[in-house]
Formats: structure tokens, C-alpha cells, sequence
């Protein structure tokens, strides 16, 4: 097996001295091109899970590594430009820059890193005519749909080839049907681009479309058991 | 009603819950405004009492006052008015001023028949008590208490007068309560003060009594006939009123100054509550949703502005008393405007006369909330639930077309006359024009943002694209920083100026190397012709101007006209004559000619050209005006007349002043040391270097102007906190807008730098908004309210530096405040928040 795209070893992360650990000794692999579901009822500690991955907090004991990186270990304006360089965001609530047009949101990682407007206007085009939305770029995002949104939202988390692709409940906000486009497609894109993903979620049918599943029951992480 | 109590008090409870210090702050807002407003006119109204009431207990219970010219008139005709039928009692006066020996201000002496005197003035005798008799002395005076305090004497005290070029002893027989006269005066028998002041046979004041059922206004109609030319005659109501009038423009300016500071509180109120309504919609709407009536919700928002209005008004009318309290004990009643500086004064606070102040901060703050709180009502909820809708509502406010009508009203208000003396229309100029600049700034901030060029860097590029987007949410947050910027920045070109101007003036009349004067006063101190032989023999002067001055009484209802007689040329070492029109070589014909100061031909209609009359106490004078010139020494009016006519048509060869032009390589102090030696009492001349006197007269401008310069201040703080509570209130409204982009991997200082460069343009909207459009009220100030209040021109002249530097200062502060406004918006906690969706 190639290096790992992300490690978490004996990840613990409490947040009250006199209270339980929300997360502890979890530990997770996951190698380039692979796409896992983690799956938690509420409360279980999916978002300090994410925080975690993406170097928004810092564990209390055990190791994140992004290729390699020892994120937990970097201060914040490292972890920063790691996560910028390295990691795509797909948001339940789609967040999307409600002043910036579409073409202007999906860009906007490239702007960040320092990528020159013509070809970053070319490839943000180039990512919403592969999320089935080309012609959309001069709009403003409340002309959108919900499902529109998330799909300018993928195109954003994907637009400047990030090896890790962090979702967190992307079709929570959507109906059935959207939804399971959204997933398809974010695993499709996730897959095309040779790209590895994350995806949070409560739905075992979203978690289905995953190639791996595993649960988190609070303490640990494990794999789900198909009856 | 219940219900509508009901939501009053939970969208009350959620604010103060939710953000206690930003309720604090607007109520501290408003608080400041009505405070300001309060004590300027806490101020004001305590000294106009306290000179008012001084005037009373001088007039005491006269129904007519005639009054004189420095020259008076004759006694005679008092002999003529007291034997009139419909006169009860006649009291003739020599109203004076002197020069103490041991002071620099002039002394007010008023010489009376004690006893009849008594009979309009019933006080009087109260307060002379035991001293009525002695003061009956030749050389008895009695002396007020704070002028008695003031010249550091008491009674069996010797007070030494400069009477014209030689010196008096009187001695103090009486010092009188504080509460017989507040003012610092001195009073004497009237043959003394005629005797020692050489007027005999001459008084200038004369006080008269009516019989009952006379009224004192039919009376004065018939009295115009009989009244000799420099005689003027008032009801006593006038003559009480005389502080007002002198203080006047100059009192309305501080109160429009303190407008100012409520205006700006009363603007940031606005904005304030509209954002925190626009911020709050969807909450609103969520209530709309669960069955809370339009109007329960409007009434609800309203109650909420009110309790902060009410809240604020309150603290500020507290503050307001305390704040005049101590003003006046550092700056006097007049604020350092000079008019009353010698009175004693002290607020007095009447509940009805604060009331308005309370009631125009609430209103202010009611009226702040009523236009979000109709639009809140009028959203449909669904509407309003949806993100991107607080543009939408604003851009209804669609006030382009308004603005413009407004700006065209604006400019026929300037064009229109004074009202009563008072420029009003000229600043209801300055109103609409104020309103017009704020209607105007949505669209010329989203125009100018339009025309941007986007920068190339992330940071800049995201910040340019949130404000292009939410142009509505800036200008209201500008609301208040525009209205207090361009007013400071106005006042500034204003006061600029006008300081400018009189520095150029004092350059053209004060001229000499050395200016000298007798006394402060010219009603008794001159030099006589052998003194001004012995002073033109100095050695070390090359050329001695002599000035003789005189008080004309040419309306009642003003204070009188200084008449100047001095050489006027276009050759030689004479002072200069800034003119405005006319010609200092006019063609003579066979009247003399005269030059009138501005105010005389703004205030009696006087033309160039024009044959006009002099009212000299022997008779009228015919004269033409030459010429019309700009002086700021004299704000009732100033006429100069050649001394050579004036000495053929008078007779009187004294002069008061004297400015000397000295030979080369000769030092001021040798020919100062020269003038003094000459008389005995040489040490209390009055002289000044030239230099010196510019000098002094520059400062005792800045010190007039002190109060308005802090006021100016204490706007633009209110109008940048509007700023803060803006920029700050939107950072907490875009926390997750600042957690996905942090997200995306932009650096929490690239964050702060955005909500900096956000700050720093919205700071340049608003100085470059506020210079543009403080320079175009300016321009009303100058040429409009200015002239209208004081009757003198000035020249514009911009203070660029000073308006660059308070400018940069603004632009800085938006910056710092942007950033400051962003540390709680990118906390770690506020970052998670992206993904705190369930």
C-alpha cells in the first residue's frame, strides 16, 4: 500500500477534565483513491472527528497525519495552508459566498493560491461543466437551487485537486432524490480525480455509496458489521 | 396588547441577551447627543438669565429707557421730561465705562441722582442701605461685589481712574450684596460722574416712569418727535433683551453645534436599530410564522426603540447638567466666546425646559426604529427567511430622486434672506443638504464600488466582492459617520476661514510697530492736544497715526456704531482700509466722505454713494459713503470718517489711539519706555507691539472657537462608533461566512485583513463622502449663514492638511476598528460554527 493520505493514531480529544472523552483512541487510515463513510448518530463526536482531520483543533493525545504531515503538531497558519493545499470542503448547509458569483465561488481556492485569474476562471469553468452546470458561473448563489448549491459547493471542495475531500452530511439539507445525485456525483468526482474523501454522515443510505463504511460509536471507530 | 407585550419583551430580553454591550454603547449614543445638546443650552440659558437679570435690576421698574451716544445729550432735555404729565418719575444717568488704574477691563460707572434713582429703581435703595448719603460725596463710589472682588477692594478702599489723560481717586463708601448687582460695576452721584468725567451739563442715559394707564408704547411714538439726533428710546423689555441680541448668532452656532452632536446620535440610532432589525429578520419572520400580527410586531420595535430612546434621553439630560456645571466652571458663561465673561453663572435646570431635549432623544431614537420596524412588518415571512434579503429591502429605500430634489431645495433655501437677523433658512440649507448626501450615498457607494478594479489578491478581491454586494448595509452603516464628518469637516473650512480672513485683516489694520491706547474704554480717557504734541516728539518714531473713537446710537434696538476718525490714504505709512467696494480717492463733492464697515450696510441698508447722516450729538452730519469695508472688531458697526473732517465738524481735537511707525534700527521697548515716561501714570497705557497684538488677538480667536472645535470631536467620535457598532455588528453576522473561508485555507490574519481592508474602504467611502459634501455645506456656512449671522464676509479657504489628517485619522480608525471587529468573529469557537447546522 502506497503512503496513507490521512492517519489518525490513538486519536483522543476531551473537552471537560471532569467529563468523558468524546473521541478516544481512534485510529483510521485511508490510502489514496479511497472514499470512507464514517457513520454516527448525533452527538457522537462526528464534528470534533472532523475539527480534528481538518486542523481545526488539535487532539488531546495520538497523531494526524496528511500525507505525511503531522498535522497535529503544526500551529495554526501551517495547518492552514495544509488544509488549503491539501483538503477539499463540502458542507451540509452548502456555504457558499453569497457576494461572489458562482464562477467567483467555485475559484475562489484557486485565488487563494495565488492562482492567475485567467486560468483559475478556466478551471473553476472547466469544474462546473463537470458538476453539469456550465453556463451558471455569472450567477449569484440565492438563484440557485439546494441542489445547485451543493453541486456548485462540490466544484468548490474539488476545484484545486486536493488529495482529501472532507463531507460533512452533504445532502442534509436536500430531498431524496437530489440527494442521490449529489452523492453520486461527489463519488464520482471524488473517484475521477484519483482523490480520496471523507464523507459524514447519519443516513446508512449515503453511507452506502461509499466504499467503506465505518461507525463511530463515540469511543471508537470500527467497520460496520453487515448482518 | 398582551401579546404585543409579550414579543416587546422577548425581542428585548434576546438583544440584551444577545449582544448587552452594543445596547449599551447605542444607548450611550443617544445619551451623548441629548447631553450636549443639554448643557450648551443649559449654558447658554443660565448667562443670558444672569445678564438679563442684571439688565432688569438696572433698568428696575422703568417702562422707558432713551439712551445717548458716547456724547450724550443734554440735560435739559430730562428737565423737559420729567415735568412731562404722563411721567411719574425721571432718573438721569451717566452710563460710563472707565479704566481702573490697577486693571486691563474697563470699569461700567453709573453715575445717578440716588434719590431719584430710587423712585424706577427701588432695589436700588435697598442696596445702597447706609451708603445712600456718603455716595452723595464728590469723591464717593460704591462698587458691586464682584467688583469689588475684582479690583481686590472693600469698603474705605481708593479706586484710581483713568479720566482722560490724568488720574482720579475715588473712595469705596458702600460695597453692595451680591445680590443687588452680579455684575462688576460701580456707581457714583451723578454730578460727580459729570464733574470728575468732565460731562457737565451732559448725561447719556435717561430712565423714565409712566404714569399709570399711560401706555409706555403710545408714549414712545409721540416721545420720537422730541428726541434729539443720537437719541434713541426703548421699552424695558428691549432693553433686557440686549444680551441675546449682542450673543446672538454667535449662541445660535454653539446650539447648532450641539444639533450636530444629536443629529449624529440620532443617525446612529438609526443605523443601529436598522441593522439590528435587518440582522434580526429572520427571526422576525419566524414570529410572523408562528402568528405574531404585523402590527403586534411593529408596535413591538417601535416600544423597543422607545425604551432606548427613552433610556438614553434620560442619562443624557443627567449628563447634560453636570457636563454645564463644569464647563462653566472652566470656560465661563459665554464658552470663551467673550461676550459675558465677567458675570458669575450658573445652570439652571427647569424640568420644562429639559423636556424637549428628552423628548427629541426618544423621538430620534423611535424614529431610528420605525422605518426598519415598518419594513420587518411589511416583509412576507417567506421572503424574509431567505439570506440575500436585507439587500433586497434596501434597495427599496430608493432615495436617488429625493436626494436630488432635496440638493435643489438646498440651493434655493441658501438663496433666500435672514430671518429676524438669524440665518435660518441658511441652515435649513445645511439640513437638506445633509439629508440629500445621506439619500444619495447608497447609490454613489454601490456605483463606486461597481467601478473598482477588482484586485488581485484573494484578501481584497473577496472583501471588494461583500461590500459591491451588500452597498445597502454600508451606507446605512455610513449614515453616521457621514453626517458627523462633513459637518466637522465644514465647520473646519468655516472656522478655517474665517480665521484666515482675520489674520489677513489684522495684517491690514494693525500694521504699526507699536499701537497705544489710554484705556480700554474711549467713553473717558483721551489724550489732549498737548499730549499728542509731546508723544509725536518721541524720539525713534517716524510717523504717529492718531484715532479718535465714539459710539453712535443710530437704533435703539443696537448696541452703537463705532465712529473712527483717523488719516485715510492710499500713500504713506497709514493703516490700510479693507476695502469690499467702493474707492478709498472717491470724488469729493462738498460733503465729507466715510467709509461704513460691513455690518452697517447689512444692518442700516447703507449703500456706497448714498448721502447719509451721522447723528453727532449737536446735530446730524451729512456724509456720503465712499466706500464699504470688512472689519471683524466692531460686529454692531464701525464707520471711518478722516480725522481732519472730523475734527472741522466737531471741534473736538482728542484722540484715544495712537499707532506709530518707528525709524530704522529704533527697538519697540525704547519708544514704549519713551510713551510711558511722559505721564505720570505712564505704566497703565495700554501698549502693544504690533506683533504682540496679532498675536493676542489670534489667540483670543482660538479660545472663542475652543467649544466648537471639541464638539466637533465629540461628533466625529459618535459618527466613528457608529462605524465600530456596524462593521462589529456585521463580523457577528458573517462569523460563518469567516469559518468556510477559513476553511478554504485562508489565514485567520488574511481574515482580519479582510474585515481591515472592508473597514479602510468603508472609512474612505465615508471621509471622501464627508469632505465632499462638509465642502459643499461649507460653502452655505461661508457665503450664507456666516454673513447672514454676523454681517461681515470672509474668504474661503480650505484647511487641506487638517482636513487630510482628520481624514487618514478616520480611515485608520475604520481599519482598526474593522479588524478589532473580526477577533471575535474568527475565534476557533466561531470557526466550528460552519458546521454547527444541527
Amino acid at each position: 500500500m502506497t503512503r496513507p493520505v490521512l492517519r489518525l493514531t490513538g486519536v483522543c480529544r476531551r473537552y471537560h477534565p471532569e467529563r468523558p472523552a468524546v473521541l478516544e483512541g481512534i485510529d483510521l487510515e485511508l490510502g489514496q483513491g479511497e472514499y470512507v463513510a464514517i457513520l454516527g448518530e448525533s452527538g457522537v463526536g462526528k464534528s470534533t472527528l472532523l475539527n480534528l482531520v481538518a486542523g481545526l483543533d488539535r487532539p488531546d493525545a495520538g497523531t494526524i497525519e496528511i500525507d505525511g504531515e503531522p498535522l497535529h503538531a503544526l500551529d495554526d497558519d501551517a495547518a492552514t495552508l495544509l488544509r488549503r493545499r491539501r483538503v477539499g470542503f463540502v458542507f451540509q448547509a452548502f456555504h457558499l459566498l453569497p457576494h461572489l458569483t458562482v464562477l467567483d465561488n467555485v475559484a475562489l481556492p484557486l485565488h487563494l493560491l495565488g492562482e492567475p485569474r485567467k486560468s483559475r476562471e478556466r478551471a473553476a469553468g472547466d469544474m462546473l461543466e463537470a458538476v453539469g452546470l456550465a453556463g451558471f458561473g455569472p450567477r449569484f448563489p440565492r438563484e440557485l437551487s439546494g441542489g445547485e448549491m451543493q453541486r456548485v459547493a462540490i466544484a468548490r471542495a474539488l476545484v484545486h485537486g486536493p488529495g482529501l475531500l472532507l463531507a460533512d452530511e452533504p445532502t442534509g439539507n436536500l430531498d431524496p432524490t437530489i440527494a442521490s445525485r449529489v452523492l453520486e456525483l461527489l463519488r464520482e468526482r471524488i473517484v475521477g480525480q484519483g482523490a480520496s474523501g471523507v464523507l459524514i454522515t447519519h443516513s446508512r443510505a449515503a453511507a452506502a455509496t461509499a466504499q467503506r463504511v465505518m461507525v463511530l460509536d463515540g469511543r471508537s471507530l470500527r467497520p460496520l458489521q453487515i448482518p | 396588547m398582551s401579546a404585543t407585550f409579550a414579543v416587546s419583551r422577548t425581542l428585548l430580553i434576546g438583544r440584551l441577551r444577545e449582544q448587552p454591550f452594543r445596547l449599551l454603547a447605542t444607548v450611550l449614543a443617544i445619551a451623548l447627543g441629548v447631553a450636549l445638546s443639554t448643557a450648551v443650552f443649559l449654558i447658554n440659558q443660565g448667562a443670558l438669565q444672569e445678564f438679563d437679570r442684571a439688565a432688569r435690576q438696572l433698568v428696575g421698574d422703568a417702562d422707558i429707557v432713551l439712551r445717548g451716544g458716547d456724547a450724550g445729550f443734554d440735560e435739559s432735555l430730562f428737565v423737559a421730561l420729567a415735568t412731562d404729565p404722563a411721567v411719574v418719575a425721571a432718573s438721569p444717568m451717566l452710563d460710563l465705562a472707565a479704566q481702573p488704574m490697577d486693571g486691563e477691563d474697563s470699569l461700567p460707572i453709573l453715575g445717578l441722582d440716588p434719590l431719584r434713582a430710587g423712585q424706577v429703581q427701588p432695589l436700588l435703595l435697598a442696596g445702597l442701605g447706609d451708603g445712600l448719603l456718603p455716595l452723595l460725596q464728590p469723591d464717593a463710589v460704591a462698587l458691586s461685589a464682584s467688583a469689588a472682588e475684582q479690583l481686590g477692594l472693600s469698603e474705605g478702599g481708593r479706586l484710581r481712574l483713568r479720566a482722560g489723560s490724568e488720574v482720579i481717586e475715588l473712595r469705596v463708601v458702600k460695597v453692595l450684596t451680591e445680590e443687588a448687582y452680579p455684575q462688576p460695576l460701580a456707581l457714583m452721584d451723578i454730578a460727580s460722574a459729570q464733574w470728575r468725567f468732565d460731562r457737565i451739563g451732559r448725561i447719556n442715559r435717561l430712565d423714565l416712569r409712566l404714569r399709570t394707564g399711560i401706555e409706555p408704547e403710545r408714549f414712545l411714538a409721540a416721545l420720537a418727535a422730541r428726541l434729539p439726533v443720537g437719541v434713541t428710546a426703548t421699552g424695558p423689555g428691549e432693553e433686557a433683551g440686549r444680551a441675546e441680541r449682542v450673543s446672538r448668532a454667535y449662541r445660535v452656532n454653539l446650539n447648532l453645534l450641539a444639533m450636530v452632536a444629536l443629529l449624529t446620535g440620532g443617525f446612529l440610532v438609526f443605523s443601529t436599530q436598522s441593522l439590528a432589525v435587518l440582522r434580526r429578520r429572520q427571526s422576525f419572520a419566524l414570529l410572523r410564522a408562528l402568528g405574531c400580527r404585523r402590527g403586534e410586531l411593529k408596535v413591538a420595535l417601535l416600544a423597543e426603540g422607545a425604551l432606548l430612546g427613552v433610556t438614553g434621553a434620560a442619562l443624557g439630560v443627567v449628563l447634560g447638567q453636570a457636563l454645564a456645571v463644569m464647563v462653566l466652571v472652566r470656560l465661563g458663561g459665554d464658552l470663551g466666546g467673550g461676550y459675558f465673561a465677567t458675570l458669575a453663572t450658573r445652570p439652571d435646570p427647569q424640568a420644562s425646559s429639559l423636556l424637549p431635549f428628552f423628548l427629541v432623544g426618544t423621538a430620534l431614537a423611535m424614529v431610528g426604529a420605525w422605518w426598519p420596524a415598518r419594513e420587518a412588518a411589511r416583509r412576507a415571512p417567506a421572503l424574509a427567511l431567505k439570506s440575500g434579503d436585507a439587500e433586497i429591502v434596501l434597495a427599496r429605500m430608493g432615495g436617488v430622486r429625493a436626494g436630488l430634489v432635496l440638493a435643489g431645495v438646498a440651493v434655493l433655501l441658501a438663496l433666500l434672506p435672514a430671518v429676524g437677523g438669524l440665518p435660518l433658512f441658511g441652515y435649513l440649507a445645511v439640513a437638506a443638504l445633509l439629508f440629500a448626501g445621506i439619500l444619495l450615498v447608497p447609490a454613489l457607494t454601490a456605483r463606486v464600488l461597481a467601478v473598482c478594479p477588482v484586485p488581485r489578491r484573494a484578501t481584497p478581491a473577496v472583501a471588494l466582492a461583500q461590500l459591491r454586494g451588500s452597498a445597502g448595509l454600508s451606507a446605512i452603516s455610513l449614515a453616521a459617520i457621514i453626517v458627523s464628518f462633513s459637518l466637522m469637516a465644514a465647520m473646519a473650512i468655516m472656522v478655517h476661514s474665517f480665521r484666515d480672513s482675520f489674520e489677513r485683516w489684522l495684517g491690514d489694520v494693525l500694521p504699526a510697530d507699536l499701537h497705544a491706547r489710554v484705556a480700554a474704554t474711549h467713553d473717558t480717557a483721551y489724550w489732549d492736544e498737548a499730549d499728542q504734541a509731546a508723544i509725536a516728539r518721541l524720539p525713534g518714531v517716524s510717523h504717529v497715526e492718531w484715532r479718535r473713537l465714539a459710539g453712535l446710537r443710530m437704533d435703539a434696538l443696537r448696541e452703537p456704531v463705532e465712529l473712527i476718525a483717523r488719516p485715510v490714504g492710499v500713500d504713506g505709512p497709514v493703516t490700510r482700509l479693507p476695502l469690499v467696494a467702493g474707492t478709498l480717492e472717491p470724488t469729493r463733492g462738498s460733503e465729507p466722505v466715510v467709509w461704513i464697515s460691513e455690518p452697517v450696510s447689512d444692518l442700516y441698508g447703507w449703500r456706497v454713494g448714498e448721502l447719509r447722516e451721522l447723528p453727532l450729538a449737536d446735530g446730524p452730519w451729512p456724509v456720503r459713503v465712499a466706500g464699504i469695508w470688512r472689519d471683524y472688531g466692531h460686529p454692531a458697526g464701525a464707520i471711518v470718517v478722516s480725522l481732519e473732517d472730523y475734527r472741522l465738524r466737531t471741534g473736538d481735537l482728542a484722540v484715544n489711539q495712537a499707532a506709530f511707525w518707528l525709524e530704522p534700527g529704533v527697538e519697540a521697548s525704547e519708544v514704549e519706555t519713551g510713551l510711558r515716561g511722559l505721564f505720570a501714570e505712564g505704566a497703565f497705557l495700554q501698549v502693544y507691539r504690533g506683533d504682540d497684538l496679532r498675536q493676542r488677538s489670534l489667540a483670543y480667536f482660538d479660545r472663542a472657537f475652543a467649544v466648537t472645535y471639541a464638539l466637533e470631536a465629540v461628533a466625529v467620535a459618535i459618527g466613528l462608533m457608529g462605524v465600530s457598532f456596524a462593521l462589529s455588528a456585521q463580523a457577528l453576522a458573517r462569523r460563518r461566512e469567516f469559518g468556510v473561508l477559513r476553511h478554504l485555507g485562508m489565514l485567520r490574519s488574511q481574515v482580519l485583513a479582510l474585515l481591515a481592508f472592508e473597514g479602510g474602504i468603508m472609512g474612505l467611502l465615508g471621509a471622501a463622502y464627508g469632505l465632499l459634501l462638509g465642502f459643499l455645506i461649507s460653502l452655505v456656512l461661508v457665503y450664507v449663514v456666516n454673513r447672514q449671522a454676523f454681517n461681515w464676509s470672509i474668504d474661503l479657504s480650505l484647511p487641506v492638511g487638517q482636513l487630510l489628517v482628520v481624514a487618514l485619522g478616520l480611515v485608520l480608525a475604520a481599519v482598526l476598528t474593522g479588524a478589532l471587529s473580526g477577533r471575535r468573529a474568527t475565534s476557533v469557537t466561531a470557526v466550528r460554527a460552519v458546521r454547527d447546522d444541527w
